[in-house]
C-alpha cells in the first residue's frame, strides 16, 4: 500500500502554529519579493482571493476582507517541513519527500495493519507534535493514494482527514468522482485532448485501450493508467528529481541598462546551477528570458527568450552563468525598461549516468571548484562566494515587508511567553 | 614497484561532507603499554541530547514577566518546550490564552482547569468555556543566563 500525506495550506499553517490568533482567519502568503499570492488558507480561498494574484492589485481587497498577508518565510517553512517528514519516517522506512508539504509513503509488509487507524495515528502525531494539519490518502498505488488524499481533503467531516481505498467498489467510486483535469500528472493540455475524446473523469481514462493511450500519449500516461487501475506501475522516487529548474523573478525596479541585466541573469543562473548540484543532475539546455513590465501598457514592450544547447551536460556555475549572460546580451534591446528575467535549465540528466561528448568536455577543474564553493556558502551562509559579475552587496534583495519571525531557526526570534 | 610515467595525477579524496565521522582511537595498534584510559572512553556530554528528547516536537520560547519566579522561571529565561508530551496535573505548560502565549502550572480540579502562577502577587486563572484556550506544549527545561 501507498500513502500520500499532504499538509493542509502548509505555509499558512506554519504561520498559525506560532501565531494562533490566525486560526480560522483568512491568511495569504506572498512569493519571494512580495510579488503575488502563492498560498492561501481555506478562508482566503472562500473569500475569492485567487492563486497568483499580484498583490498590488489585490491590496484593497485584502484590507477590506481582513486577509492577513505575509511574506514567504522559507527558513520557517523548511524547518517545519523537515519535522513533518522526519515524523513520517517513524511510520515506514520508505518515505519519498515529494515537495515541501507532501510525501509518498510505501508500506511493505504491513498487510495486517488497519490503514485507517494507522493513517489517523500519523495525522494525529504530526498535528500534536508540530501543529500542522494534514490529510492522508492510502491506496494500493501511488496515483490512487493521490486520489484518496483528494477525497480526504474534500470531505473532512466524513473522513476525518484520512481516506483509504481498499476495495474495488471504493476505487471505482473515487475514479468516477475525480475529474480528468484533477488527475495527478494530467496537464491542462492533456486534459483538453482527453475531454475532446469524451473522457471526462479518471474512470473514463481507465476505460481507454492501453495501446491507444501509449500511441497517443506516452509510456508515462500508460503507467498512470495502470496505477489508477490498481496495478502499481509508478514506483517510489520515480518522479523526485525535477525535469527543469527555473529561477525567474521580477526586479524591484525596471532596468534599461545591460549591466544590471547581466548581474541579475548571472545571479539567477548561479541559483539554478546550485539547485542542479543539490539534486546531482546536469543540464543540456539553458533557457533565458527577458521581459518588460506587462502591466505598463503605455511603455514599449519586449518579451523574448533564447535557448542554448550545450555540447555536454554541466552543473557548473561558471558555464551556466556565462552562457546565460551571453544570451541575455544577445537579446537585450536598448531603450526597453525590463522588469523581469529568468533562467531555466532543462534537459536534465543524472550526474552519475550521462552521455559524454567525443570532442568537447567540461574543464575537470570545475567539479572540485563547485564543491568547494557550495561547501563554503553552506558553512558561512549568505553566499559569501560569488561570481565577479554578481553584485557583491546584494543577494536577492528580497522585498519582505511582511515577514514573520524565524521562530525555529533563530534564537533571537523565538516566541515570547507572558508570565 | 614499477610506476608508469604519466602527466595526469588523480587524487581521490574521501567525501567527508555527509559524515559525522568516527572516533579515532590513536593508541590501537602500538606495541607498547596501552593507555589505561581507553577502556573508559565515553561519548562527550551533549546538552542537546540532554535537553531535547524529541527533536521533531521541541520548540523554544523566551519568558517575559514575573508570575512564575517561584518556580524558577525568570524574565528572559529560555524555555525548552516539548509538544509531544501530554498535559498533566502539576506540569508547567505554554498555553495560548485569549490571544497571547502564557506559561503557567496546570492544575486539574473537580471544578475544572486552573492555571497557577508561582508568585504570590499573581492570581490563579480559571479556564472557562468562554476563554480561547489551547495548551501549546509542555515545558521540560529552563535555561538561564547568569
Amino acid at each position: 500500500m501507498y500513502a500520500l500525506v499532504d499538509c493542509n495550506n502548509f505555509y499558512a499553517s506554519c504561520e498559525r502554529v506560532f501565531n494562533p490568533n490566525l486560526q480560522g482567519q483568512p491568511v495569504a502568503i506572498l512569493s519571494n519579493n512580495d510579488g503575488c499570492v502563492i498560498s492561501r488558507s481555506d478562508e482566503a480561498k472562500t473569500l475569492g482571493l485567487p492563486m497568483g494574484a499580484p498583490i498590488f492589485k489585490w491590496e484593497a481587497f485584502c484590507k477590506q476582507n481582513n486577509i492577513r498577508v505575509f511574506s514567504s518565510n522559507y527558513p520557517l517553512y523548511g524547518d517545519m517541513s523537515s519535522r513533518v517528514m522526519s515524523i513520517l519516517k517513524q511510520f515506514t522506512p520508505d518515505v519519498e519527500v515529494y515537495s515541501i508539504d507532501e510525501a509518498f509513503l510505501q508500506f511493505k509488509g504491513f498487510q495486517y495493519y488497519d490503514f485507517n487507524d494507522y493513517g489517523t495515528q500519523m495525522r494525529r502525531r504530526i498535528l500534536k507534535w508540530t501543529g500542522i494539519p494534514t490529510c492522508v490518502g492510502i491506496a494500493p498505488t501511488k496515483a490512487l493514494s493521490k486520489v484518496a488524499n483528494k477525497i480526504a481533503r474534500k470531505f473532512p467531516n466524513e473522513t476525518n482527514g484520512v481516506y483509504v481505498i481498499n476495495s474495488e467498489a471504493k476505487r471505482i467510486k473515487a475514479l468516477k468522482w475525480l475529474k480528468i483535469e484533477d488527475v495527478w500528472g494530467i496537464g491542462r493540455r492533456l486534459a483538453k485532448r482527453l475531454k475532446a475524446k469524451g473522457c471526462n473523469t479518471a474512470f473514463d481514462f481507465t476505460q481507454l485501450p492501453n495501446d491507444w493511450v501509449r500511441n497517443n500519449f506516452s509510456v508515462t500516461e500508460l503507467k498512470l493508467k495502470n496505477d489508477l487501475e490498481g496495478i502499481p506501475s509508478i514506483q517510489l522516487d520515480e518522479v523526485t528529481n525535477k525535469r527543469a529548474i527555473a529561477t525567474t523573478r521580477s526586479f524591484e525596479y525596471t532596468f534599461s541598462d545591460i549591466d544590471n541585466i547581466k548581474e541579475r541573469v548571472s545571479t539567477f543562473a548561479t541559483s539554478c546551477a546550485e539547485k542542479l548540484r543539490k539534486q546531482q543532475s546536469s543540464c543540456y539546455m539553458i533557457l533565458v528570458t527577458l521581459s518588460s513590465d506587462r502591466h505598463k501598457k503605455e511603455a514599449e514592450q519586449h518579451r523574448t527568450s533564447k535557448t542554448i544547447h550545450l555540447a555536454y551536460p554541466t552543473d557548473s556555475t561558471l558555464i551556466i552563468s556565462s552562457q546565460a549572460v551571453k544570451a541575455a546580451i544577445n537579446m537585450f534591446k536598448p531603450g526597453i525598461k525590463y522588469k523581469r528575467a529568468g533562467v531555466i535549465v532543462m534537459g536534465l540528466v543524472p550526474n552519475n549516468n550521462y552521455q559524454l561528448h567525443l570532442f568537447e568536455h567540461e574543464n575537470p577543474k570545475h567539479k572540485p571548484l563547485m564543491l568547494a564553493i557550495d561547501k563554503l556558502n553552506k558553512k558561512y551562509k549568505d553566499y559569501k562566494i560569488k561570481l565577479g559579475n554578481q553584485d557583491l552587496e546584494r543577494t536577492w534583495k528580497m522585498r519582505q515587508e511582511r515577514l514573520s519571525l524565524k521562530y525555529t531557526t533563530n534564537i533571537n526570534q523565538i516566541i515570547t511567553v507572558k508570565c | 614497484m614499477l610506476a608508469k610515467e604519466t602527466t595526469n595525477l588523480t587524487f581521490f579524496l574521501p567525501d567527508t561532507s555527509n559524515s559525522e565521522g568516527a572516533i579515532f582511537f590513536d593508541s590501537g595498534i602500538s606495541a607498547g603499554f596501552p593507555s589505561p584510559a581507553d577502556d573508559f572512553k565515553e561519548e562527550r556530554l551533549s546538552l542537546d541530547k540532554e535537553l531535547v528528547k524529541n527533536k521533531e516536537a521541541t520548540f523554544f520560547a523566551r519568558v517575559s514577566g514575573q508570575s512564575m519566579i517561584d518556580a524558577g522561571l525568570d524574565d528572559n529565561d529560555l524555555l525548552v518546550i516539548d509538544r509531544s508530551l501530554e498535559p498533566e496535573n502539576d506540569k508547567i505548560a505554554v498555553c495560548f490564552l485569549d490571544g497571547e502565549f502564557t506559561v503557567k502550572r496546570l492544575k486539574v480540579e473537580k471544578d475544572g482547569l486552573w492555571l497557577l502562577p508561582a508568585n504570590r502577587n499573581y492570581k490563579p486563572i480559571k479556564i472557562s468555556p468562554e476563554n480561547e484556550f489551547v495548551i501549546w506544549g509542555i515545558v521540560t527545561n529552563v535555561i538561564k543566563k547568569l
